[in-house]
């Protein structure tokens, strides 16, 4: 029963931004669906609000709508594609939830669309924890038990039955407020008692604890014949208490009994039929009691989800593709099996080899929030490694991570310390695993350990077996050959092993590659090599034999960017991907490495071979060395995965390898403050007053020269890590007393701080001869938020002709200055009609994507070419416009404006508060929107709608200003005032309000006693918020203000400017009916103006 | 670690290839054919199956023996590999069931195997080079040439041509009572099943669907099992060449002749296939894993099979025929393979006899295909309901 004919064009929905627990995941698994969508001759139509996605580009899809993912919009696309279908599995839960609300509403059947891969019933028994614990039943299996109480009379009977820990959920509360584990009497009778009286039907649910059991979790595929398979077994190193997304995990499945793994196979067949999964993906996932072996089932997902891509990464078996065919009507034997080619897909993969994933935590970026690993996920990346045992994987894994102190160390607890260790330990954390690791070296017990964290005792000999090769290590420092081997074998790293002999990492990988030890690299095949593999999709392992094939052409290798970080996430896997799609398609033979399991880079049928390895020199060198041995390498691309790569430049240059584009000397020009410096001074640019110190003295001196507030950072970061505006010296000291990594090597740079600048940034291409102007971008923010966290305009709105000529200009005295072959990145600051180079950066940015998006031109296509000889003359008609630039885009260009996405609801203090959602120096968004619009009003609000903070027409809006912002706030509240917004505010800010004749409603700032605004913004009263910060409020008001805000989701907006903007939307959004416009009538649109 | 202060140890195949490791198990020499399995789980079932006798098992999975050793996972009364090659064995299991190591299980039962190895490689090898004669070494004999290895392994018989039933059937013959496998109720039938080398999960799976299974050694005759009462014919799985199997693919005859329903299981298969007149051949490297796709060509769905053989029944996949022993009527491949296309499972179509290459029982492996065991129970009443009219 081959592909269904009926079908002629399916709509797609996307994720929309890159967020904690929804990330680059569905861009791999929506880039695969509209490939396949497109191979079966569909018209394809896809939604996706995230302009850094490869599924957006325009030749994925016949109309690549970049709009908000509401249900409105989505109906809008509906009514003017008239799509057959939706596929609503690929886009996470923002897909399903935006399917599901157009079902409700009616528009699917007003429509005619049908909803294919999915089923609105299958999806609410999945969901509904009820109704879910209903098909448990069914299929003969458990759930966790749980009882419903609203006495606390009942509530000591049912804990007779359930036993001490339970669980205990007030009914109907937001958030889960009220909720507690009780772990004896006394915390049932505190607990249980708070929780019926803040349930508004005096009703608590009571479960059994299952903290502490095994975790499984099994990725499965269902088609419309009834046909199951398990594509993956997936186990959680850490027990169940930590999100899976937070936990270490392995596949397939480490300690369990073929029995045992079978009963969970059947019953996730039981459920994903008693559920009615039409087609496609869905996991399911179980807690085993580790003393008994009973099973509970925990939760289903009836859709394409993280652990999928995980799953397909891991076996090879691409899970979102072979869902979309499914989806459109064949059945998994009719389907064949891409790595194979000659058997089906309707096979479970047998792996030989171990796979480990784990989790990139972003704590530095909020100190305030509390470290504590629970069920709410706040990782914000991960990455994956593959070898051919568990300790291998797993070293690799943490060395993927690229984190100082990821690597497991060989230091000694001491003693005294173990039970303060100890103690620390019984809740997951970030350090878990190395305090586990290292307690083991120290001659802790695995029982001790097993009893304090659940750890499975398999996993915590590993740990051991890991502890007892690094004393066999340091024990034969001169390392004979079997040493090597054996260190190597458990994934010791030339670095590792360099701490444990003392002597440095070059010494070891010289005496590793004279006695001959070096990996080989097996292939992912999905069979354990039962059939012959024709997909080169690699991973390095100390092992016998090797698998890359000799290969004619010479390869070129492009560097990855890593586990997704704030500052460095999707949009580099963008500029990699595209450089792939360039030189294959311009005939060069292409080579991925890559950690990161989210992305479509490590998709393998991306890049001619992909090495699924750690980016780090020494995996690198490997990899490079392995393709020399087999055909010869052109050269490697380290300029478009972000720091990661960029950062290992000069030390591959060092060893020989070349570098294609922009050489590591432009690098370090361009970084080194001092070098960029007369740089700038040979083109007559003009930097804000700056210098670099190594010591607070120092500091000190700069900043009185060049007069506070200064901007002050460590050099060679991305995402403005550690980066503060600093406002007077005691500051200044507290700053470079902490900066705890400060040497000759990496010292900390002082900037004068411009404040009231207009940002600028730019994307442009330079080849040697000729410069291409990417784009110019404004962004609404002044200076002094970062640039990834700030709001931006391309075109810019208020740039004139000569601002942005001066911009060119400057753009290229610098990429000639540093020497730039491909990507640069510069950021300006307009103060005064004075423009400043703030900083420079040779390579692909983080707003490449959105450039290229915005510009319809595909920018890291054109730097890729570029490092392998093309000129921009070359590609001008093809890659590039034949005529013009981003720099003065015609009138008709249409306005895109980007907003990022920000994470602080995900992040709770100690106390339980979430942290504080003030804008700084510091990155700390997830991901971006753009909104795209003919004018800047309704793109900007598109961009809010996109962002998931849509503005109000009308209703309530609350004002509290610092002093310096309260001229400019008046007339923009008027406005609002004027159409009708009711205007709510406090103090200081009121009077000023009305007494420039603004009808204005006071209410108490918290101490004053009353309803406090606070009240309101819980009680959901207030639609807008503008709180400007002023420096001592951090703890006071305005933070209580916007975190009450971020916990209910009411937007708040933090700085004049975006407030500005915010108004001329509101105007937009009360005058006009949007319009929906795909990528490519906005493409076409743009090309005839630029041909006019 | 133990993996470093194990002695050494040599896999020898009989083509010269050489993988160097560490002992693993049992010390000594062991000779066998290397054949390599898949499955990620089940090790402990594996070694257990009779259908392994005279076979070196290669683990392609690396870590073996995670979960230990418990006395509720066997599939016999004893491990019958003849030898065993892993990677990474475990220095410590961890599972509540567990009771003891796998090493010390090999040590207990003789098995000598080898770790350290490059698994994957030696893999690839049998795939491309087909399932081989070979030898593992360990201890002092490691120390010999490799060329005098080489010889010993040569000097084996090899797997073609060879009869292993009467190695591996019950010397007795025994009854399961459904009341011992949680069937409650008189037994609704009788049964025989002829042990060739039979898994203990098969008799399980008739029992607990009210069947009395009268389990009798490979050599019994038509009488044997008429003298049980039983209604019908069970043949199991086993080791060795089926074009070997004379005695029991007479039996088999005279079984269907007899009217009796007939159900077999992977040997039972390539014996009822020579019954009805067709061939059996080696295959490369045969199928042993539990991921092997099936086509239920009745229903057109997949079923994900347990398998184990390195024979099969040379018959056409596609429509029906009449039995080369005409006698039998009309027969049809009711399963194949959907990796190779390899006849995966025999129907007849005039006498009640069916037989499925794979392995239902499962243990190790999935439950996709318990529903033939349910099928034979209605070939059974069927025949009841025949003979009553």
């Amino acid at each position: 029963m081959p592909k269904r004919t009926d079908l002629k064009s399916v709509l797609v929905i996307g994720s929309g931004p890159i967020v904690i627990g929804q990330a680059a995941e569905f861009d791999y698994s929506g880039t695969q669906a509209l490939r396949v969508l497109k191979e079966e001759g569909l018209r394809v139509i896809l939604v996706n609000s995230n302009p850094a996605t490869i599924m957006t580009d325009p030749e994925f899809a016949d109309a690549t709508y970049v709009e908000p993912i509401t249900p409105e919009v989505v109906e809008k696309i509906i009514a003017k594609e008239r799509p057959d279908a939706i596929l609503p599995t690929l886009g996470g839960q923002t897909a399903l939830n935006t399917a599901i609300a157009l079902d409700k509403s009616g528009a699917l059947q007003k429509y005619d669309v049908e909803l294919i891969g999915a089923n609105i019933e299958a999806i609410e028994l999945g969901e509904d924890r009820e109704k879910f614990k209903g098909v448990v039943e069914r299929c003969g299996a458990e759930s966790a038990r749980s009882v419903i109480v609203h006495t606390l009379d009942e509530a000591f009977a049912a804990v007779e039955e359930l036993n001490y820990p339970v669980v205990v959920r007030p009914s109907f509360t937001m958030g889960g407020l009220g909720s507690g584990m009780a772990y004896n009497p006394e915390d049932l009778r505190r607990i249980a008692g708070a929780g019926l009286q803040y349930s508004p039907t005096t009703e608590v649910l009571l479960e059994e604890s299952i903290l502490g059991w095994k975790e499984y979790e099994l990725e499965m595929m269902r088609d419309k014949n009834d046909n199951v398979v398990v594509v993956c077994s997936i186990e959680n190193f850490d027990p169940v208490g930590v999100h899976t997304g937070d936990s270490i995990t392995v596949a397939p499945a480490m300690t369990l009994t073929d029995r045992e793994y079978q009963k969970l196979r059947d019953i996730s067949i039981a459920v994903i039929r008693e559920v009615g999964v039409d087609t496609g993906g869905c996991n399911i996932q179980f807690a085993i009691d580790p003393a008994t072996g009973r099973v509970v089932v925990i939760e289903m997902n009836p859709r394409v989800s993280r652990s999928s891509a995980l799953a397909s990464k891991a076996t090879g078996f691409a899970i979102a593709k072979i869902a979309t065919k499914l989806a459109v009507g064949y059945t998994l034997d009719e389907i064949p099996n891409d790595i194979t080619k000659k058997t089906p897909a309707s096979f479970e993969p047998a792996l030989d080899y171990v796979v480990v994933k784990v989790p990139r935590f972003a704590f530095e970026k909020f100190p305030a929030a509390d470290k504590t690993l629970t069920t709410t996920m706040k990782s914000v990346g991960e990455a994956m490694a593959l070898g051919r045992n568990f300790t291998e994987a797993l070293q690799k894994a943490l060395r993927s991570l690229e984190q100082k102190g990821s690597e497991l160390s060989f230091e000694p607890i001491p003693e005294a310390e173990h039970e303060a260790v100890l103690a620390s330990i019984v809740k997951g954390s970030t350090e878990r695993l190395s305090l586990v690791q290292r307690l083991l070296f120290s001659g802790v017990s695995i029982e001790k350990l097993f009893e304090t964290t659940a750890i499975d005792p398999w996993y915590l000999d590993q740990l051991q077996l890991i502890n007892e090769v690094a004393q066999l290590v340091a024990a034969n420092k001169h390392l004979p050959e079997h040493v090597l081997r054996e260190a190597k074998r458990h994934g010791f790293s030339d670095a590792q092993l360099a701490q444990l002999t003392g002597k440095s990492e070059s010494v070891i990988r010289g005496i590793r590659h004279a006695l001959g030890v070096r990996p080989v690299y097996k292939t992912v095949d999905t069979c354990a090599a039962e059939f012959e593999a024709f997909t080169p999709y690699m991973y390095s392992s100390y092992d016998e034999e090797t698998e890359v094939a000799a290969h004619e052409k010479k390869s070129v290798i492009i560097l990855g960017s890593g586990p997704n970080r704030i500052g460095q996430g999707i949009e580099f896997d963008y500029s990699c991907v595209h450089a792939v799609m360039a030189l294959r398609a311009e005939g060069y033979e292409t080579v991925m490495v890559n950690c990161n399991p989210e992305t479509v880079s490590t998709d393998y049928d991306i890049s001619d071979r992909l090495y699924f390895e750690p980016l780090t020199l020494e995996d690198v060198l490997e990899v490079i060395h392995a393709e020399e041995e087999t055909g010869g390498v052109l050269g490697v691309f380290v300029q478009l995965g972000g720091q990661t790569p960029l950062k290992l430049a000069a030390e591959l240059k060092a060893a020989g390898v070349p570098i294609l584009g922009t050489s590591p000397e432009a690098i370090d020009l361009a970084e080194h403050r001092g070098a960029f410096q007369q740089v700038l001074d040979n083109a007559g640019l003009v930097a804000p007053k700056n210098g670099t110190a190594v010591s607070f003295a120092e500091a000190k001196a700069i900043a009185d020269s060049i007069g506070y507030p200064v901007l002050v950072r460590p050099s060679y970061v991305l995402g403005g890590r550690g980066m503060e505006i600093v406002y007077d010296e005691a500051n200044l000291e507290r700053y470079i007393t902490n900066a705890t990594e400060i040497t000759v090597d990496h010292p900390v740079l002082v900037d004068r701080f411009l404040e009231d600048a207009i940002e600028i940034d730019v994307d442009a291409l330079f080849d040697g001869t000729d410069l291409y102007v990417g784009g110019i971008m404004e962004h609404i923010e002044e200076a002094g938020i970062h640039s990834g966290d700030s709001a931006c305009t391309l075109p810019p709105i208020t740039l004139g002709p000569d601002v942005r000529e001066r911009v060119k200009q400057a753009t290229r005295a610098i990429a000639e200055g540093v020497g730039v072959r491909g990507l640069i990145n510069i950021q300006f600051a307009l103060a005064s009609d004075i423009l400043y180079v703030i900083e420079a950066n040779p390579r692909a940015s983080r707003t490449v994507p959105f450039t290229s998006k915005a510009t319809g031109v595909q920018l890291s296509k054109v730097a890729a070419l570029i490092g392998v000889g093309k000129t921009l003359a070359e590609l001008r008609g093809s890659y590039l416009p034949a005529t013009g630039d981003g720099a003065h885009l015609p009138e008709a260009a249409a306005i895109a404006v980007k907003e990022a996405v920000m994470p602080f609801a995900r992040f709770r203090t100690p106390e339980g508060k979430v942290v504080d959602s003030l804008l700084g120096p510091e990155m700390r968004s997830t991901g971006e929107v753009m909104g795209f619009d003919k004018y800047f009003d309704t793109a900007f609000a598109k961009s809010q709608a996109a962002a998931n903070n849509p503005l109000p027409t009308a209703g309530k809006v609350f004002v509290s200003v610092t002093n310096r912002d309260k001229r400019s706030i008046v007339m923009p509240v008027k406005h609002l005032s004027d159409n009708g917004f009711e205007i709510i505010s406090t103090g200081g800010t009121a009077e000023v309000l009305r007494r420039n004749g603004i009808p204005t409603q006071v209410v108490g700032k918290l101490h004053e006693g009353g309803e406090s605004i606070v009240d309101l913004i819980v009680a959901g009263q207030i639609g807008l918020i503008l709180n400007t910060p002023s420096g001592s409020d951090a703890r006071g008001d305005g933070y209580e203000i916007r975190a009450a805000a971020t916990s209910v989701g009411t937007p708040v907006i933090t700085t004049v400017a975006e407030f500005n903007a915010s108004v001329q939307a509101i105007d937009a959004l009360r005058e006009y009916e949007w319009d929906v416009t795909s990528l490519q009538v906005h493409d076409a649109n743009l090309n005839a103006a630029r041909n006019a | 670690m133990n993996s470093l202060s194990n002695l050494p140890a040599v896999l020898v195949l009989e083509d010269g290839r050489i993988f160097r490791g560490r002992s693993y198990g049992a010390v000594g020499t062991t000779l066998g054919e290397a054949v390599f399995t898949t499955g990620m789980t089940g090790y402990q079932e594996t070694l257990t199956d009779p259908s392994y006798a005279h076979q070196i098992i290669v683990q392609t999975f690396p870590h073996i023996g995670n979960t230990g050793v418990n006395s509720e996972d066997p599939e016999s009364t004893r491990m019958w590999a003849a030898g065993y090659v892993v990677r990474d064995a475990a220095r410590r299991p961890s599972n509540w069931r567990s009771e003891r190591t796998l090493d010390e299980d090999l040590v207990e039962y003789g098995i000598v195997g080898i770790q350290g190895v490059d698994t994957r490689a030696l893999t690839r090898h049998l795939r491309d080079a087909g399932a081989m004669k070979s030898g593992i070494f360990s201890g002092d004999d490691a120390a010999k040439s490799d060329a005098e290895l080489v010889e010993l392994v040569k000097a084996q018989p090899s797997m073609a041509g060879r009869n292993i039933s009467a190695e591996v059937s019950v010397d007795t013959a025994y009854i399961v009572e459904p009341a011992d496998h949680g069937y409650t109720g008189e037994p609704k039938r009788t049964v025989a099943a002829i042990d060739l080398g039979m898994k203990s999960m098969t008799p399980h799976r008739l029992a607990e669907r009210g069947l009395r299974v009268h389990v009798l050694p490979y050599n019994a005759t038509l009488e044997d099992i008429k003298a049980t009462g039983a209604e019908g014919v069970f043949f199991s799985n086993g080791p060795g060449d089926p074009a070997t199997a004379t005695a029991q693919v007479e039996l088999v005859r005279s079984v269907l002749d007899a009217g009796m329903p007939y159900f077999g299981i992977c040997f039972g298969n390539q014996i009822l296939g020579r019954a009805l007149g067709f061939d059996t051949y080696k295959l490369r490297f045969g199928h042993r894993g539990i991921n092997q796709p099936v086509m239920d060509k009745a229903t057109g769905r997949v079923e994900i099979t347990s398998q184990n053989h390195g024979f099969a029944v040379d018959a056409p996949i596609e429509g029906t025929v009449t039995a080369p022993v005409e006698r039998f009527g009309k027969v049809e491949v009711s399963h194949y393979s959907l990796n190779d296309h390899v006849v995966e499972g025999l129907s007849c179509l005039d006498i009640p006899a069916f037989s499925v290459q794979y392995h239902p029982e499962a243990a190790s492996g999935p439950h996709d295909a318990a529903y033939l065991f349910d099928r034979f129970m209605t070939a059974l009443d069927s025949a009841a309901e025949k003979d009553s009219k």
